[in-house]
């Protein structure tokens, strides 16, 4: 037996996945590809960082479900934002949206983007991403597990 | 050529004007420029007609005694002089049209609008001249009308200095040829050159190739080729731009005529040692002169550069026809002599389009300096396209002017049939390296010289405010264009005249050139190429893309605008931009042997603490290092010994009164 008649007769060896969740947004390409992601950190402690790359790690594999994330907001059609707002990330996030093309969703990630979580009212803080941008997602979690990032992202992508 | 970035000033110096002093300018709305510039191409388009009935029709003979002392004038124009002069006077029509909106703009004096067509009537005597002191005589007006020409702007002090180099240099190349054509003249006992080439064969071998040496130094300064190359990134950059295309595009081509002239045609060719030193002499001149071209931050010396370069290729390509024909291999060695002079025509119009079009960005902005250039494609679109088209023509690739002669070049070097050969088989595989080089970093040159000199975005004030050229320089520019265009897609039509010009030389297989039709085909080798059909499917590519993208625009969205991103920061500046010196870095890095580039960083520490730096100037310097180590030393010999005759200058009379009859002593002792 041949390695290429051997490969044929594997297959591919996944995990099983849980079934694709019912959609919250309409995806914002209104294609089939895939979701691309910009991370924009506006202020975060890392802990959001941390597990966001988890998700897109080869475990959790975030990727396999139409996820990924790009370099430049250019390429983007969702922006991924985590942390509170700063002041000195505040013109950033909001020309960062900006560039984004449109159709685009924001994600809003974690507690502090979400509501300011423990840095509310902070002397740095200039509020939460949706005193300054239109938020169409959010995701609670302080930091949200890299489960429930991948769950959060397939209700975007639908897969 | 010394450039600061760190503390730069922001806006570029103030760059005087001729009108400013003694000169009276010729007023604002004058005659005086159109009826120069009009002389100037009248006399361009005679020399087009003269020339091509010459080379067309039978050979033209005048003798006009009165005008020459002693000798008199005598004109022979064959097919190979009329060649020259008809691609003399169509760079002399496109110059002319736009001499005439850029000496408005530029408020030129009387001095150089007289001498501007002065200096084109003698680039015409040249090729015409058919006795020794014609041609010398001839060869020398060109040279002091251009000198002229050149200190047009004699106040600045780099002119003066670019004058100097260009005189010394020039006389030094005239003695060279006086001595050569002076030798021969007196060997063979005739004054014409028809006499001499009746002759030629009965001359000593010795005197023969000392005549050649003496021709490859005399012509070859004037062609710019190494080493006597120095005073052409000097003088081209800092002459009137309609006088750069004239120098650069038609006086340069001259010296190649007086190659072709003294030592293919009337001596009829010589040993093998010859053509392989014209090889030689040219490959370094073109990989020398490309590897300028390719770090040079100012765009005219960045084009004069590449006139070194190209002159080199054509003398290797001449080289190469002699090596052949003396190997006896006539049907490469025509191969050869068909891809000089057909370089020398696309060199001619790509060069003429890119000095006409470099001055109409110095009219536009008063800036040559590629680093404060920048986002001409907007406020000047006609000369950036034309300007494209020259660069494209002086890259070599497909579709440029440069093309052909290249392609021929190169076939002729890798189809030599080498055999037992020795030193075929060593010249012909280095050659080839050496134009393979050439031609890389001829379009790493040009690429920069577009890229950062007209798009992006502009880099200072100058450039912010730049205007187009006025109608005349655009049409001007647009002759020169289609010249470009014309040996770029139909080199056809360059082939009868080409068949012409060969016959005049039988000793380099003249008469059985390649065959220049709508495919380029070569006889006794396996190479075609079609530069017509590759247009043709450019063109058809080009529309089609455009036609799918039209097509497909109704199912877009509008396209949305929106600022530049910048990585979230703030907006990006003009100083953010690639530069022509930070583009050209790396190259200079791996040429560093060859071009010892100057480069100095100074900090200065703030004063309460060493360790806080206030500010760190970067400055580095491009110079020739041939120059610096070849003609340094030799003007600091010749300073040093002038200081050793000074101190027999102690002024006083008494003493001078013994020298002069020292002198005359000895001249009494010796003529006796």
């Amino acid at each position: 037996m041949s390695w290429a008649t051997r490969i044929l007769k594997v297959g591919r060896i996944v995990q099983a996945t849980p079934a694709a969740p019912a959609r919250t947004v309409s995806p914002p390409t209104g294609t089939r590809a895939s979701l691309q992601i910009r991370h924009v950190d506006a202020g975060s402690c890392n802990g959001c960082e941390l597990e966001l790359s988890g998700a897109f790690s080869s475990v959790y594999d975030a990727e396999q479900f139409g996820a990924r994330l790009v370099a430049s907001p250019r390429h983007a059609d969702a922006l991924l934002v985590t942390g509170v707002v700063t002041h000195n990330m505040r013109s950033a996030l909001i020309d960062t949206v900006a560039a984004t093309p449109e159709p685009r969703l924001v994600i809003a990630m974690g507690d502090c983007a979400c509501n300011g979580g423990i840095f509310r009212g902070g002397y740095g803080v200039a509020g939460i991403v949706e005193d300054f941008v239109p938020v169409d997602v959010e995701l609670r979690g302080c930091p949200p597990t890299p489960d429930q990032i991948v769950e959060t992202l397939r209700k975007v992508t639908g897969r | 050529m010394k450039r600061r970035l760190a503390d730069a000033p922001a806006e570029a110096p103030a760059r005087p004007r001729v009108t400013t002093s003694v000169t009276p300018g010729a007023p604002r709305g004058s005659r005086a420029p159109v009826a120069s510039g009009a002389a100037t191409a009248a006399l361009g388009v005679l020399g087009v007609v003269v020339g091509l009935r010459a080379v067309f029709g039978a050979p033209l003979h005048a003798s006009i005694g009165w005008l020459v002392p002693f000798a008199g004038l005598r004109i022979d124009l064959d097919p190979l002089g009329g060649a020259f002069m008809a691609l003399t006077g169509a760079v002399a029509a496109a110059v002319g049209v736009f001499a005439i909106g850029y000496a408005r703009r530029e408020h030129w004096a009387r001095f150089p609008l007289v001498m501007l067509p002065v200096f084109v009537l003698t680039l015409l005597v040249v090729p015409a001249a058919g006795s020794v002191t014609t041609f010398l005589f001839a060869w020398e007006a060109m040279a002091l009308t251009s000198l002229a020409l050149v200190l047009t702007e004699h106040h600045r002090d780099e002119v003066r200095s670019a004058g100097l180099f260009y005189s010394v240099l020039t006389q030094l190349g005239f003695v060279a040829i006086l001595v050569a054509l002076a030798t021969l003249s007196s060997a063979s006992g005739s004054g014409s050159l028809a006499g001499i080439h009746a002759a030629a064969d009965g001359l000593s071998p010795a005197l023969r190739s000392g005549v050649f040496l003496l021709t490859v130094v005399g012509f070859g300064s004037k062609a710019g080729l190494l080493p006597l190359h120095a005073w052409l990134p000097r003088a081209h950059p800092e002459a009137p731009s309609p006088v750069s295309a004239l120098m650069s595009a038609a006086m340069v081509n001259l010296g190649v005529y007086g190659i072709i002239r003294i030592d293919v045609q009337v001596l009829g060719g010589g040993p093998r040692w010859w053509g392989t030193t014209l090889m030689v002499v040219g490959a370094a001149s073109a990989v020398f002169g490309v590897l300028q071209a390719s770090v040079s931050a100012d765009l005219k010396r960045l084009l004069a550069y590449s006139t070194t370069e190209n002159m080199g290729l054509i003398a290797m390509a001449i080289g190469a026809s002699m090596l052949l024909g003396a190997s006896g291999l006539p049907s490469v060695a025509a191969i050869a002599l068909a891809a000089a002079l057909v370089h020398l025509v696309a060199h001619a119009a790509f060069k003429a389009l890119g000095f006409l079009a470099a001055g109409s960005v110095l009219a536009g902005t008063g800036l040559r300096d590629l680093d404060r250039l920048g986002g001409l494609a907007r406020r000047m679109p006609y000369t950036t396209t034309l300007f494209g088209i020259a660069a494209l023509g002086a890259t070599g690739l497909p579709l440029g002017a440069g093309f052909v002669g290249e392609w021929l070049l190169l076939q002729s070097l890798i189809h030599t049939p080498q055999g037992d050969n020795t030193l075929l088989s060593l010249v012909m595989p280095l050659s080839v390296g050496a134009l393979a080089l050439t031609t890389g970093l001829g379009i790493v040159a040009m690429v920069k010289a577009f890229g950062i000199g007209f798009l992006a975005r502009p880099r200072s004030e100058g450039a912010e405010r730049a205007r187009e050229g006025s109608p005349t320089m655009l049409v001007g520019m647009a002759i020169a264009a289609i010249g470009c265009v014309v040996v770029a897609v139909a080199p056809a039509a360059l082939g009868p005249a080409l068949t012409r010009v060969a016959s005049t030389l039988p000793s380099v297989g003249g008469g059985q050139g390649p065959e220049l039709g709508a495919m380029l085909r070569l006889p006794g080798a396996a190479g075609s190429v079609s530069p017509v059909v590759l247009a043709a499917a450019l063109a058809v590519s080009v529309a089609l893309v455009f036609l799918l993208v039209r097509w497909g625009a109704g199912a877009r969205p509008a396209a949305a605008v929106r600022p530049l991103w910048a990585g979230g920061g703030p907006a990006l500046t003009p100083r953010m931009q690639y530069t022509a010196t930070s583009f050209a870095e790396p190259l200079q890095r791996v040429f560093d042997d060859v071009l010892r580039p100057e480069t100095d960083v100074a900090v200065t520490h703030v004063a309460e603490s060493r360790y806080l730096i206030e500010k760190i100037t970067f400055s580095t310097a491009q110079a020739d290092a041939l120059e610096e180590r070849l003609y340094w030393p030799v003007v600091r010999a010749v300073a040093a010994a002038a200081r050793g005759v000074r101190k027999a200058h102690t002024g006083s009379i008494h003493l001078y009164l013994l020298f002069g009859a020292i002198g005359l002593l000895v001249a009494i002792v010796v003529g006796r």
